[in-house]
């Protein structure tokens, strides 16, 4: 009896198995050489009609898609927010993982890119002549797309950015608008002193901030060649930067507010929150989430480590990208095409987005345009000149995603504890240089 | 196809159809055995749905993860077996130990005050001395009905220094409390919810035991002339050794998983609240931002087999305390 129980849990137990590696086997991607499409194909695949999956939670796609879908009725564009930043990411590394359910196009910000890029999750559109729009983007966004050899997005908007601040309250406490990051620290203290309740900005521990300030004032953390990595925080830019930072939260400066908190909108609304050092996607932001904001804010070029420098960065950003496991390629690379080099850029510009392309970038439209919102200023010729100061030569991680979601773990110590930003840097770029190694990559 | 047989149970139904995994020769020489045999099979037969669903839901899940962790998936290389390598990180990870002694902290502080005070509470309505006990009994036990992800949000926004509770008593009062949602303190604000949450929950265990206590007992106490005190200390408690197991083993299993609180307030407190913070939130972590799936399923398993070692070791030490 004994035996025989043996063997029927023996049977139970492979039939499990089998039912596991049956599941566990439709995993697989093909890595093989790439299909090619020509343009004729693409307009094939319009005129054939279809439906494709796009995930996205840029605001003014939902437009773009209304708009597509007229021009192409036998088309059908089902738009998803399948959360925003890493949280898409999640979902969308899982369905690739699981070989189901995987979007036909994602959007995907530029740090994030290379990591899709790597694991061959992401179609390389020089198989679809992706080449040829050399020019059409601004140099950033289109460097950004880059990964090796492919080009794995098509750029949708870029984030140069500006310093947007609360004019009511700096006139209100007679303080001039900072140029340089040292007048910045001063009217931080200045602003706080003058109303214990004025912050100069709030900041707990953002990894896309702080790496685009590191970027700004010249630091180049990160070296990428394949899959040799480098990661210092020694060098000098970065140094700059927690040297700057530091004092602001020693001295308690900055608004310990979770951004895009509740909290936060709030404390940008009520002039709590003086400023924002943030990329120039930030408009259509405010105007939607800060209503009690309008003609209070204005927008500035960033500040400078060196008085009259003209240095900038970029801050997010994102293009819209083809999963390799997508269904229907040539129609989602239509569809990609269309909102972000084609009629749909223009679109989501008038909507309040921040242009990728050169036409747009330079359009008098664009740059004429006045903003009720700050006052009637002309806010976009500030933005479009930052996009053409930002500093060459940045790169992120190809696993970036990852070492972004455990910053706060390391670095976010250094706003809760009397450890230091450097030394937080530090122990970041240790974790981030682990995880570098247990994937494989040949790390310092 | 059967061997000829002598009139049985269940006539039609054909074995080898069920479960086919015996070949006719090794049936042969094993002919004598056949009445004792048959028995077997069939009840083997009534389980075997059970069984289906059990390997299924049960097994499936676990046989899974022992596969995995034997691999390593990497961005670089794709994926290759390691054996037992994965094993090793994990039991020399700084990472996985530090917040296995995070829960442990947890354990030894929060558990055995949370069924103090539920134990009390149980005594206190099983007493039919309390005012209102029906309205008492339920008011204890409400929290246990919410649910961890409502409860969490919610003391996380009485937790806030700025806009929530404690901010308005800082306020009011013009003093200054301990940031609850500090790395200092984020853990005894954790144990609080959780206290909360599972003070109810352990109440009814323990009121459910004291309730089957038969009540001549306690009349012959009173007549030998024993007090509140003796009663509870001669009768209520030693009846209670099996419950207070039960709620212990509960608790612990419990502990060791915790991941709703923490997970939920890390969205207010990312600075306070690691990505390692409690195993199980390693593992989410590991899995679903770093893709590390193997090295997950890992941590996973380790903590499945600490954690029945923990509770078995409790157990066995109860058991002792009863013989």
């Amino acid at each position: 009896m004994i035996r025989q129980r043996r063997r029927s849990v023996f049977t139970a137990l492979a039939g499990a198995l089998a039912l596991v590696l049956a599941a566990c086997g439709s995993g697989g991607s093909d890595t093989g050489t790439q299909e090619q499409f020509s343009a004729e194909d693409v307009q094939a695949a319009l005129d054939a009609g279809g439906t494709i999956k796009v995930w996205a939670w840029e605001p003014t796609l939902k437009q773009v898609v209304a708009d597509f879908q007229q021009k192409y009725p036998k088309v059908k564009v089902e738009l998803v927010n399948a959360g925003t930043g890493d949280k898409q990411y999640t979902a969308l590394q899982n369905a690739i993982a699981a070989g189901s359910g995987v979007p036909d196009v994602a959007q995907i910000e530029y740090y994030a890119l290379p990591q899709f890029a790597l694991a061959k999750s992401m179609t390389d559109l020089k198989s679809f002549e992706a080449d040829k729009f050399e020019g059409t983007f601004s140099t950033g966004p289109w460097t950004s797309v880059h990964a090796g050899e492919g080009i794995f997005g098509l750029p949708m908007d870029s984030g140069p950015m500006a310093l947007f601040y609360n004019k009511e309250v700096f006139d209100k406490h007679g303080i001039a608008v900072p140029t340089t990051w040292d007048e910045y620290a001063t009217a931080a203290r200045a602003l706080h002193t003058a109303d214990p309740k004025v912050y100069i900005t709030s900041d707990t521990g953002d990894a896309g901030f702080t790496t685009s300030m590191i970027w700004q004032a010249g630091g180049k953390p990160y070296k990428v060649d394949g899959t040799n990595v480098k990661i210092d925080f020694s060098d000098e830019g970065s140094q700059r930067f927690t040297t700057m930072w530091q004092q602001l939260i020693s001295e308690k400066l900055v608004s310990p507010v979770n951004g895009w908190s509740d909290q936060w909108y709030q404390g940008l609304g009520d002039g709590s929150i003086a400023t924002l050092v943030i990329g120039a996607w930030m408009p259509a932001n405010l105007q939607s989430g800060v209503a009690a904001g309008a003609g209070k804010w204005r927008v500035a070029p960033m500040p400078q480590w060196e008085a009259g420098g003209k240095a900038t960065a970029e801050n997010g950003g994102s293009g819209l990208s083809i999963p390799t496991a997508g269904a229907n390629k040539a129609l989602a690379y239509a569809f990609t095409k269309y909102a972000t080099a084609e009629e749909g850029a223009t679109t989501r510009t008038k909507g309040g987005a921040f242009p990728a392309t050169t036409a747009e970038l330079s359009s008098q439209e664009f740059l004429n345009a006045e903003f009720p919102y700050f006052g009637g200023q002309k806010a976009n010729e500030v933005l479009a000149q930052s996009a053409k100061d930002v500093v060459g030569g940045w790169s992120y991680l190809p696993f970036q995603v990852y070492a972004n979601s455990i910053f706060n773990d390391t670095v976010g110590k250094a706003y809760v504890s009397d450890t230091k930003l450097s030394d937080g840097l530090k122990a970041w770029q240790e974790a981030s240089a682990k995880y570098g190694k247990d994937q494989g990559f040949a790390v310092n | 196809m059967a061997p000829p047989q002598p009139a049985t149970v269940v006539p039609d139904v054909d074995e080898s159809a069920t479960l086919g995994a015996d070949k006719p020769e090794a049936r042969k020489t094993r002919k004598t055995e056949q009445p004792r045999r048959r028995r077997s099979w069939v009840g083997w037969r009534f389980v075997a749905p059970f069984l289906v669903v059990f390997a299924l839901v049960f097994l499936a899940p676990i046989v899974y993860s022992i596969y995995l962790s034997f691999f390593q998936n990497r961005l670089v290389g794709g994926n290759s077996f390691v054996g037992l390598d994965n094993y090793g990180e994990v039991l020399t990870d700084p990472q996985f130990w530090s917040s296995v002694g995070r829960v442990s902290l947890f354990l030894v502080v929060q558990v055995p005050v949370m069924l103090f005070l539920a134990l009390l509470v149980a005594l206190a309505v099983d007493s039919g001395r309390l005012y209102g006990r029906n309205f008492f009994r339920l008011a204890v036990f409400l929290p246990y009905a919410v649910p961890a992800v409502v409860a969490t949000l919610m003391w996380g926004f009485m937790y806030g220094t700025r806009f929530g509770l404690v901010g308005n008593i800082n306020e009011a009062f013009g003093i200054t409390l301990p940031d609850p949602l500090s790395p200092e303190w984020v853990l005894t604000a954790i144990g609080n919810i959780v206290t909360w949450e599972f003070i109810g929950y352990n109440m009814l265990i323990f009121y459910s035991a004291l309730q089957v206590i038969p009540r001549s007992l306690y009349e012959s106490a009173e007549i030998d002339g024993a007090s509140q005190l003796r009663i509870i200390t001669s009768i209520k408690l030693p009846a209670l050794r099996g419950a207070l197991m039960i709620a212990t083993i509960f608790s612990i299993i419990g502990s060791f998983q915790l991941f709703n609180e923490p997970a939920i307030l890390q969205k207010i407190a990312p600075n306070a609240i690691t990505t390692d913070f409690t195993p199980n939130l390693y593992a989410y972590t590991l899995s679903f931002s770093g893709q590390q799936y193997n090295n997950s399923a890992t941590v996973a398993i380790v903590m499945g087999v600490i954690t029945m070692i923990v509770a078995y070791l409790v157990q066995l030490r109860g058991m002792r305390k009863d013989g």
